[in-house]
């Protein structure tokens, strides 16, 4: 079993229909299978262990992923935003490599015997394969090696293996079932799993990938006119761009043939998705919720969810606009309590998922699935009566205050419900008293005023006095990853 | 009779057909395409191996194909004009899943 069947299928398939473009160069199927194999054939050569990938999106990210695949090898897209001392370090644990890197990158490399840097461009363009090993059957290789953000500590290497992805591929996407004229934008970097299973679910789907290199509104707008995008994958953050660049600029959100926008990998405001439904009434809209060790997608808010929401006046199905759907049929979905318990329905706890697709497993550590298979997601949230999951943030974010949990997400929504506020993060900061204590950073609206005492005012309020932040910063703006995740751990040093 | 590993693949001896073992009960079977044994790794189709007429029901390109119980689950890798058999039942077409694209 090994991800090369995807594309495979795809060549044989479909091998004339185009399935990359970026800027001015494009590949078919068949294109980027010869490409893949050709590269597999130079990270062989070179007696690799490991192919690794340090570039922005562009054509070489997809014929990296099935090179390494076609190799029998484990790739290793590494985050060409850290620092040249943490590439190093991650480039040492994964040598001896053959590591294929964008000429702006190539630099931040210190030279070694043990690994073979190739720029892209001579990448894509290696003489082709001659006879290629057929790649090991066994479902257990790892196909895939991605470095986690590392909250505290190294990063640490979680593992997909073939079968993982095989299982989340072959069980959620319809082999071509995209149109000869479907084409999706993909603008997730290609170091995030989103990145990775975008490129496997549409090659599977025979669908034609648009790769955009960054993230603008208005450079994405005119990528999906110029390109007739019919379907895209976006964080939250850059949905909200989209929204206020049409809503600032005047411009018609005119896409006739964008069907379908799916977004995830961070909490999506109500007002953004409210808002881009009415803007994009013809567009599907679909939540996706997963992690890196779940080969993506476990559960999903459809269109049908979505408009159900939007047009009910139940509250229990309005609210489902802020859930993140139902476990896919691939998987299944449990909240335990902090003792291992099974809750019930509208009962918060913590988020435990099962399935094929869920690897829950890192190099270092090992598996971190229990002896039926589950894994902690470290989320924390709900069910609802019909199996609608509500996420809470994470369960490292609790506050614990004087043996109480306290959870961010309430004080901060109480928080941005004030007409100053712009932005609110809720973090834990020491307290020699409750061990941790409630701290705020706050950034208001142009022109908006208001104090520390008037916020702490409105928590008491609508909350209890417990909650109320004892400390309250005031921001321009708070530190957010590039796929539009809150870095707590990067507040939290402000309040130390 | 054949053991079937997840991962494995298999060929029709008789058609184009190719499948890929996603899950497959322990032990010995036997999964026919075209009325005769399917191939896997280095074996070569009998002389004179020839399709029974009537199993040629089709076996589709990117369908999941499993028995009663979907104990078995094979996905068909390429297709052919042999319709598959495993144990003495005809497979049939898992049916599609209806996910809207997350990805």
């Amino acid at each position: 079993m090994n991800i090369t069947t995807l594309l495979d299928m795809a060549a044989e398939a479909f091998g004339e229909r185009t399935a990359v473009v970026c800027g001015d160069s494009a590949l078919s199927y068949a294109e980027l299978r010869e490409r893949a194999q050709a590269g597999a054939q130079a990270a062989l050569a070179s007696g690799a262990r490991h192919v690794g990938f340090l570039d922005v999106t562009g054509p070489a990210a997809p014929v990296a992923l099935f090179a390494a695949a076609y190799a029998g090898l484990p790739y290793v897209p590494l985050n060409f935003r850290l620092t040249p001392a943490e590439l190093n370090e991650l480039a040492a644990r994964i040598a001896p490599a053959y590591l294929v890197a964008g000429p702006e990158f190539l630099p931040l490399l210190t030279p070694r015997a043990d690994i073979q840097t190739i720029p892209r461009a001579d990448f894509l363009a290696l003489p082709a394969a001659e006879a290629l090993p057929e790649p090991a059957e066994d479902p257990r290789a790892i196909a895939v090696q991605l470095f986690t953000s590392g909250t505290t500590g190294k990063p640490k290497a979680a593992i997909l293996r073939h079968e993982n992805l095989m299982s989340y591929i072959v069980g959620t996407v319809e082999f071509a079932s995209a149109e000869e004229d479907d084409a999706i934008v993909v603008t997730v970097p290609p170091y995030h799993i989103a990145g990775i299973s975008s490129v496997l679910s549409s090659t599977y789907a025979c669908r034609r990938m648009v790769q955009l290199d960054g993230f603008d509104a208005a450079a994405w707008l005119a990528a999906c006119r110029q390109h007739g995008v019919s379907n895209a994958f976006l964080v939250p953050t850059m949905l909200q761009r989209i929204v206020e660049h049409l809503q600032t600029s005047g411009e018609a959100p005119a896409l006739p043939a964008l069907r379908a926008i799916a977004y995830g990998g961070g909490k999506m405001p109500l007002a953004t998705i409210e808002r881009a439904m009415v803007l994009f009434p013809q567009v599907d809209f679909t939540n996706a919720y997963g992690l890196t060790e779940t080969s993506s997608t476990i559960a999903v808010l459809g269109p049908d969810d979505h408009r159900a929401a939007a047009a009910s006046r139940d509250p229990a199905v309005q609210q489902r606009l802020a859930s993140v759907g139902r476990a896919t049929m691939a998987v299944e979905l449990q909240i335990r309590d902090e003792d291992g318990r099974v809750l019930g329905p509208n009962q918060p706890g913590l988020v435990f998922v099962r399935g094929a697709q869920v690897s829950g497993e890192y190099l270092a550590q090992g598996s971190l699935l229990d002896a039926d298979g589950w894994f902690p997601t470290r989320d924390r949230g709900w069910l609802d009566g019909e199996g609608f999951l509500f996420l809470d943030g994470r369960a490292d974010d609790v506050i614990v205050r004087g043996g109480e949990n306290i959870s961010p997400g309430e004080i901060e929504a109480v928080l941005l419900d004030h007409a100053a506020v712009a932005d609110a993060a809720v973090v834990a900061m020491p307290d020699a008293q409750w061990g941790e204590g409630v701290a705020a950073a706050i950034v208001l609206k142009p022109g908006a005023q208001a104090t520390e005492s008037e916020l702490q005012t409105l928590v008491k309020q609508r909350l209890r006095s417990s909650r109320v932040p004892q400390r309250i910063l005031f921001k321009s703006a708070l530190p957010y990853n590039e796929t539009g995740k809150l870095l707590r751990r990067v507040l939290r040093q402000d309040f130390v | 009779m054949a053991s079937l590993k997840a991962g494995s693949k298999f060929r029709s001896a008789v058609c184009d057909a190719q499948v890929m073992v996603i899950k497959a009960p322990a032990g010995e079977h036997t999964l026919l395409c075209g009325g005769v044994a399917m191939l896997t790794g280095t074996e070569t189709a009998a002389a004179g191996a020839a399709a029974d007429p009537a199993q040629l029901g089709g076996t589709l390109i990117g369908k999941r194909y499993v028995n009663a119980d979907e104990s078995l689950e094979l996905l068909c890798t390429k297709g052919g004009q042999g319709g598959m058999v495993f144990d003495g039942a005809a497979l049939e077409i898992k049916q599609a899943k209806q996910l809207p694209s997350s990805d």
